[in-house]
């Protein structure tokens, strides 16, 4: 298994999205499709800069799991606060442009664009795994 | 992420290139700013070379949406790419914003 694990900042982004889109890319995944699956890591690890530690540094570690042919898992660990991002509602995706708001529009594009998405909680450490 | 502007007679036209991320939002959402400060309130935004967008790109399409929108102003697109594409179709944005082909059709359409 191979893992990368980071300060949870801004700055780490790229990095961290290119470690997984390089061991999609080895499994031959087809370009959209490794867009795709940075998406869904953009979105959970946006999520987890912005709100997981709101009182202290941390850190964030990515998890590239063994999986099926064709298959990728990714798990994403953090030690913040426990936070379920799939308990958010979805959006309104009918709402006019005035009315819309983009609340719970990252968390909607992970469940669409994965295979599988859960969160877990394993003492004190946040398990977001998707399965692409 | 790259951005250029070119001043038209229909309104300005904003081809973006590259990634509309949570790193690059940010510059973006100066640029438009920068438009509409400067007077500018129909925009063409060109995405031909735009290969990825999240929703914090998202999100800063839809807040100068709104800003021209509360200036009597306007926004179309043109030229969504495969991924890009597919992101505004997914998340709903390809309803509530005006699209076009190409620049030429937006340009048009004005």
């Amino acid at each position: 298994m191979e893992a990368l694990k980071k300060p949870a900042r801004m700055e780490h982004l790229e990095e961290m999205l290119a470690f997984v889109s390089t061991r999609a890319r080895e499994k031959g995944m087809a370009e959209k499709r490794i867009l795709e699956v940075e998406l869904a890591l953009e979105e959970s690890l946006v999520n987890i800069i912005n709100y997981a530690y709101p009182d202290k540094d941390g850190t964030v570690e990515i998890r590239c799991v063994p999986s099926g042919e064709g298959k990728l898992l990714i798990e994403i660990r953090d030690q913040g606060i426990p936070f379920d991002i799939f308990s958010m509602s979805a959006p309104d995706l009918d709402a006019v442009v005035e009315e819309r708001a983009v609340g719970g529009l990252g968390i909607y594009l992970i469940r669409q664009l994965t295979r599988v998405a859960e969160y877990r909680r394993e003492g004190r450490t946040n398990v977001l795994s998707l399965l692409f | 992420m790259e951005i250029r502007k070119q001043k038209t007679e229909k309104g300005m036209l904003v081809s973006v290139s590259g990634r509309l991320d949570a790193v690059t939002s940010p510059d973006f959402d100066k640029e438009m700013e920068g438009c509409i400060a400067g007077g500018d309130t129909v925009l063409v935004v060109d995405l031909q070379g735009l290969e990825y967008i999240s929703s914090a790109g998202l999100r800063s399409i839809l807040a100068v949406t709104k800003k021209l929108k509360a200036r009597n102003g306007k926004i179309v697109l043109a030229s969504l790419q495969n991924m890009v594409k597919e992101v505004f179709e997914i998340s709903g944005f390809s309803k509530i914003l005006p699209i076009f082909s190409s620049k030429e059709e937006a340009l048009s359409q004005l």
